[in-house]
């Protein structure tokens, strides 16, 4: 037996063994990561029972809480004890909860934890309401009353298809009065502050004569007037989204009083049925997917930082992919072949392997430090002394990730340029054709499934890297869109937002991680999801071209 | 005749066509060399860009180690007469205007470029009363004090009004009396003052005198609010004992806490004021050498450094040192370069702790003393400097030399804090108790000394990729051995593409579960990780005996090179085991919790966000980046080099050790520096799962700032071309250096390393 396992471990068998270990390691780590995320990511918009307790806080004093449970753990039962609450159980360790409880404009925070052993009765009343607010997060309690102008139209039951009907008015009032601030009034002063470069721009140029200063000054009142009429249309939208309100018990026993005006949905998660969770939960989703954030960042959804990312990545591409396939041309068909074109092969090699960091140092003092404050000098002198591109914005960022990725456009350009061989261009030449239509007609397209590789690696690169950004352009909430329907429509000097710098700034700078914790993993996922995506595609493609090149060569 | 028509039109035709042809040819031929001109331009172009990041980087960071230039404007006799001489020389901010404060108790402003006089005023001497005494407050108060022959002092301040008539900016100077235009009563028996201090704050005033009798004075005022608004002046007086010895100089710090008598000798009696009615004599202490008198003493802004200027040029920074007791003592931090002749003015910057000194044959120097830096030496005068004066920004200076000629001169002096000592070296910052590696960029108040010491966040980021390689480098080299050598190719088809997906998952992902689901983990889960390391790998080791021991049909099974899906559920099995039993092992070990454990027993402290978390974060990042260079080269070693040590006899592990991993070890070592690489430069990661604290700890239970991180950190909000801007952009540069150095390294190695595959 023991001469057995001498045997067993001299014949190294054991080494192999631990060698495939570190695979199946790396691989179980990759896979639970993707599993965690997609887990905590979805399971956000999942609705979750409410559920009503009895809590046994100290001996003799039960209070009534309301709760969606976010996690549990167990912990040793005298760490609770030294914090100094009262625990009710003899175990070494209990198990503790914690609880959504929301309301936190009237109970101060909107999360607690509740241990298992005090709970007392645990009920699921269908009638249990959430409801989604503008602001201090959920409320969680009693639908009571619906009133219309201090005057209560339903109580009970009666209230709830009263409820649903008129939150369904305020939602159509507020989609109204967002359109008329946001877009409406959003050009008016987009309009009034062209105007006003226009007259400082003919003020420096000393040409701002009486009568352009009259156009100017009838164009500002038509502007005005225009506003005002806004303005008057917005309090009538205003006034009559404030009519209705509703009153829900709390926890506590208090009643809550909350405009119509501030919700956003409310939905009874002990009653739903399962086509209706569903629902819910595909509701959620598109909601994540498609609205603006809420309170900080952490409600509602991140369309404004998946739009960002595209656009800038969309950018970056128009400047990346002819910039990387003329230099791989160039290295691969024009350049003399030596110790130079060698030398330049492993710079641009190593010049992928230079922290992204280091990018963005260079991106604010070369892009926007010095080429935007010369732009702004010459191009956009009436604006200042307030930076136009001479400030972080969504084209810096673009042309700073195309530097970053340019090597890995070059690389898998070069490398699909290498793989064709060389009897094709000999026989296009030999037929008479000039070495740029060889170039045009036979050996670019053949390589540009290489370089799609490469752009769809750069452009799953530049989605995922965020160290750079947070120096060339990346806000945490920009105001608004770098496109939008303003002339020139597209506003590359904009600061915008990014889903990568989104989970930065939501998981870590947030004031209330709890509750926006959900939030990054969900963002997180379909960061993660899009990578993935456009990566298994290079892969993809790129395996097929190795194919065709093999069937090439051998025929 | 029609066929030589058509003959003829066919020639034509012909010849149309061999000319449209040759106009073709040539037209394609123009194309041709068009676009090998535009490619070569735009490649070279591209790639000129790539590399234009060095050189600006280099631009950047070039003017930090630039001497200062000094740049002389004009020179013009004394403003205001030269028959009165001059005590005091001052500037304004936008130098523009200069003041002259002079003894018979008048002040001159001029303009700085002419030597016009704007404005001569008799300050409020009392008439009969003479000056015999006069002290400069803290530079940036603008406050001086003239002492007269009756006892009493009378304390100004100079202020300048500026105002934009028509976009043109006015300057007007002007006079005021913080303490009222009376002057203040110091000796009370009314001798006349020889030396004076001043020191004049919001709240509180201090003044201190020598009388022509040797006694040393000090007076406190305090202000008293009053309900009315105004305030009251209250009043407390305080007897110095004086040193054996005539006093030379007198001076009081801004905060006026700290009070220092010397004497010509050079011996200094540090007092503590912290009690106004009784100061404190803490000890009197030598800061010249035997042979020296002293000829200038004063505080670098911030008041706590004194500069002592000697008879033979010599130059030293001196501060109170607190010990572990509590006690201060006086310390000589350092020297800077002397002076040709003795120290005649010494006149400290307003924001930055450098200072300008000039000397008796004309000479002058600019010094920084946090860089310990001279920053620029060179003739002022042809005759001794009798008064010298710095602008509030540092950048012109006003001097007065023995033949009464002002001179008013020009300095760039952008960077003097920074030095290559200072950056690398340790550094005795103000109020620290010994040398040290400091970083700390920025603080609230302006006369805050910056600590830009390159070497703690250096030091962090080897930290984060050392723990960070030592988790990576035997994962991803055990698994590149098997996934290349072992692996069944279907097999290995399905792993690379997973660990490429693991290369391209974005860090911003990686750090935020370090963050906030890996190191609360870790916390709950110490002793489970750590058994993970020991029980892993018995564990598959145990399995693959017992694989070993079942009956063959049972084996074959699993084909040869499927090894590692098989271990798939083993290593979740002993991963799961290890974290169940971290409970257990927690209560029965370390009395329930390890961390009250460590820190009782061991000392050692956690930190939640530690080195644990980075290594493994971290780790995951570079795993792929290692594994898949070493792969390639661990495949590429030639089939023949194997097959015939297997002919030989040689097992397959031996034939793996002895001559695939021989053959592929330059493949393999590029491969860990290009890991190393990217673990330096890393940003996300370690911003979001350290605490970002410039500690320097080897403790794995410790966080750490990386330079990455730092410039992340830090780069938003410092002012462009500031020192701090540039700091960061060399910090930039020297990860920009690492990496570039270890890339280049690996790269020649895999190069050589292919052309040795092809001679195989």
């Amino acid at each position: 037996m023991t001469t057995g396992i001498k045997k067993w471990f001299e014949s190294g068998s054991p080494w192999v063994w631990l060698t495939a270990a570190a695979v199946s390691t790396s691989v179980i780590m990759v896979a639970g990561l993707l599993l965690l995320i997609s887990v905590n990511g979805l399971n956000h918009f999942w609705p979750k029972p409410i559920m009503e307790v009895d809590y046994l806080k100290a001996p003799g004093e039960v209070i009534r809480v309301f709760g969606m449970v976010r996690e549990s753990e167990e912990v040793p039962r005298s760490r609770i004890e030294e914090s100094g609450l009262f625990v009710d159980s003899e175990e070494e360790r209990v198990t503790r909860h914690l609880l959504k409880i929301g309301n936190r404009d009237a109970q101060g925070f909107d999360f607690g934890w509740f241990l298992d052993s005090n709970i007392r009765d645990r009920r699921y009343p269908e009638n249990l309401m959430a409801l989604e607010r503008r602001e201090w997060g959920d409320l969680i309690g009693y639908l009571k009353n619906v009133k219309q102008q201090d005057r209560i139209v339903a109580t009970g039951e009666a209230a709830v298809p009263e409820l649903e009907k008129r939150l369904k008015r305020a939602l159509e009032l507020f989609a109204q009065i967002r359109e008329i601030e946001k877009d409406d009034i959003g050009s008016v002063n987009y309009a009034l502050e062209r105007l006003r470069l226009q007259e400082r721009k003919l003020e420096l140029k000393d040409a701002l004569t009486p009568a352009r200063k009259d156009v100017i000054a009838r164009d500002r009142a038509a502007q005005d007037k225009r506003y005002e009429k806004l303005r008057v249309r917005l309090s009538e939208l205003y006034e009559q989204i404030n009519r209705d309100s509703l009153t829900a018990e709390i926890m506590d026993g208090r009643e809550l009083e909350v405009p119509l005006a501030k919700a956003v949905r409310v939905y009874w998660p002990n009653a739903l049925s399962w086509p209706q969770r569903v629902g819910f939960f595909l509701e959620k989703t598109w909601e994540f997917v498609a609205d603006e954030p809420r309170e900080a960042n952490t409600e509602g959804g991140i369309f404004p930082a998946i739009f960002g990312t595209v656009m800038m990545v969309i950018v970056m591409s128009i400047f990346v992919t002819p910039a990387g396939v003329i230099a791989a041309v160039y290295l691969r068909e024009y350049a003399k072949q030596g110790p130079i074109t060698r030398l330049v092969r492993i710079a641009v090699n190593n010049l992928a392997g230079v922290p992204s960091i280091v990018y963005g140092v260079f991106g604010l003092g070369f892009f926007v430090y010095f080429l935007g404050g010369n732009l702004d000098q010459l191009f956009f002198p009436e604006a200042l002394p307030a930076p136009t591109f001479g400030t972080p914005g969504i084209f810096w960022a673009a042309l700073t990730l195309a530097l970053l990725t340019m090597p890995v456009v070059i690389v898998a350009t070069e490398e699909g340029l290498a793989r064709i061989p060389s009897s094709i261009r000999e026989g296009s030449l030999a037929l008479g054709a000039t070495k740029v239509e060889t170039l045009w007609r036979t050996v670019l397209p053949m390589a540009s499934p290489a370089m799609m590789t490469g752009l769809i690696l750069a452009i799953a690169r530049a989605a995922g890297e965020v160290a750079p950004l947070m120096l060339v352009g990346v806000v945490k909430l920009a105001p608004s869109l770098p496109l939008d329907g303003n002339a020139p429509f597209i506003h590359l000097e904009r600061k915008f937002m990014h889903l990568g710098f989104h989970i930065y700034d939501v998981g870590f700078q947030s004031p209330n991680v709890e509750a926006a914790r959900p939030l990054v993993y969900a963002t997180s996922l379909l960061l993660v999801l899009v990578i993935v995506v456009l990566n298994l595609a290079a892969i993809g493609i790129r395996n097929h071209l190795r194919e065709k090149y093999r069937a090439l060569e051998g025929g | 005749m029609s066929d030589t028509e058509t003959n003829n039109s066919l020639s034509t035709r012909a010849l149309s066509r061999a000319l449209a042809n040759r106009r073709l040819r040539h037209w394609r031929g123009i194309k041709d060399r068009i676009a090998r001109h535009g490619i070569s331009v735009g490649g070279v172009g591209a790639i000129l860009a790539i590399i234009l990041i060095f050189f600006y980087l280099l631009w950047v960071v070039i003017p930090l180690f630039k001497p200062a230039d000094t740049e002389p404007v004009a020179s013009y006799a004394l403003p205001g007469g030269s028959n009165d001489p001059t005590l005091h020389l001052a500037l304004e901010e936008q130098t523009e205007v200069g003041l002259r404060v002079t003894q018979s108790g008048r002040a001159v402003f001029f303009a700085t470029d002419t030597g016009k006089v704007m404005l001569d005023e008799e300050l409020a001497v009392p008439a009969g009363a003479k000056v015999t005494a006069f002290a400069a407050g803290d530079s940036r108060s603008a406050v001086f004090a003239l002492g007269l022959d009756d006892g009493r002092a009378l304390v100004v301040k100079h202020n300048y009004r500026v105002t934009f008539p028509n976009d043109i900016r006015r300057i007007d100077p002007e006079i005021e009396y913080p303490l009222g235009p009376d002057p203040v009563s110091l000796d009370t028996q009314g001798r006349p003052l020889v030396h004076l201090a001043a020191q004049v704050a919001e709240e509180e005033a201090t003044l201190a005198g020598v009388t022509d009798d040797g006694r040393a004075i000090m007076l406190t005022l305090t202000k008293e609010e009053s309900l009315l608004g105004g305030g009251e002046w209250e009043q407390t007086r305080a007897d110095l004992t004086p040193p054996e010895n005539a006093v030379q100089r007198v001076i009081v710090d801004f905060d006026q806490q700290e009070l220092y008598l010397a004497d010509r000798a050079g011996s200094l009696a540090y007092y503590d004021l912290a009690n106004k009615s009784t100061p404190r004599l803490i000890e009197t202490v030598s800061v010249l050498a035997p042979d020296e008198t002293l000829t200038s003493l004063e505080f670098l802004t911030g008041g706590i450094s004194l500069l002592v200027g000697g008879s033979s040029g010599s130059l030293a920074q001196w501060f109170p040192v607190r010990d572990e007791q509590n006690n201060y003592s006086l310390h000589k931090v350092r020297e800077f370069d002397a002076l040709g002749a003795a120290v005649s003015r010494i006149a400290p910057e307003f924001a930055r702790k450098g200072f300008l000194a000039a000397d008796q044959k004309g000479g002058l120097g600019i010094y920084h003393t946090t860089a310990h830096r001279t920053v620029l030496t060179t003739s002022l005068a042809e005759t001794p400097v009798t008064q010298l004066a710095v602008s509030p920004r540092a950048n012109a200076l006003l001097a007065q030399d023995a033949a009464g000629e002002v001179i008013f001169w020009r300095v760039h002096n952008e960077h003097p804090d920074v030095s290559w000592s200072g950056l690398w070296g340790k550094v005795w910052y103000e109020s620290y108790p010994e040398p040290d590696y400091i970083w700390q960029s920025s603080a609230a108040t302006d006369d805050f000394e910056p600590k830009y010491s390159l070497v703690p966040i250096t030091f962090g980021t080897l930290k984060a990729a050392f723990y960070a390689m030592l988790f990576a480098v035997p994962l991803a080299i055990m698994g590149a051995v098997f996934t290349a050598y072992f692996m069944a190719p279907a097999m290995r088809q399905a792993v690379k593409p997973v660990i490429e997906i693991m290369e391209a998952l974005p860090t911003v992902i990686l750090g935020f579960l370090a963050g906030l689901w890996l190191a609360p983990f870790i916390e709950k889960h110490l002793p489970g990780v750590f058994s993970l390391l020991l029980i892993l790998p018995i564990g598959v080791v145990l399995f693959a005996y017992l694989w070993h021991r079942l009956p063959r049909n049972i084996r074959l099974w699993v084909p040869e090179g499927w090894e590692a899906a098989l271990l798939i559920p083993v290593v979740c099995l002993i991963g799961w085991a290890a974290i169940a039993v971290s409970q257990p092992i927690e209560e029965s070990f370390f009395g329930g919790d390890v961390r009250i454990w460590m820190s009782t027993q061991l000392g050692i402290g956690f930190d939640q966000r530690n080195s644990i978390v980075v290594g493994l974060a971290m780790g995951f990042a570079v795993i792929p980046t290692i594994f898949s260079i070493a792969e390639d080269a661990i495949f590429g070693v030639p089939r023949h080099l194997t097959q015939g040590s297997l002919a030989l006899g040689a097992t397959p592990w031996q034939t793996l050790t002895r001559v695939v991993i021989l053959t592929a070890s330059p493949g393999i070592f590029s491969a860990i520096m290009i890991g190393l690489g990217r673990a330096v430069g890393e940003t996300m990661i370690v911003l979001m799962a350290t605490g970002n604290t410039p500690v320097m700890d080897w403790s794995i239970f410790q966080g750490m700032r990386t330079l990455s991180a730092n410039i992340a950190v830090e780069m938003p909000e410092s002012e462009v071309n500031s020192s701090h801007y540039r700091v960061l952009f060399l910090a930039a540069m020297v990860l920009f250096l690492a990496t570039f150095v270890f890339n280049t390294a690996a790269e020649i190695v895999r190069q050589r390393l292919r052309k040795k595959y092809s001679s195989l």
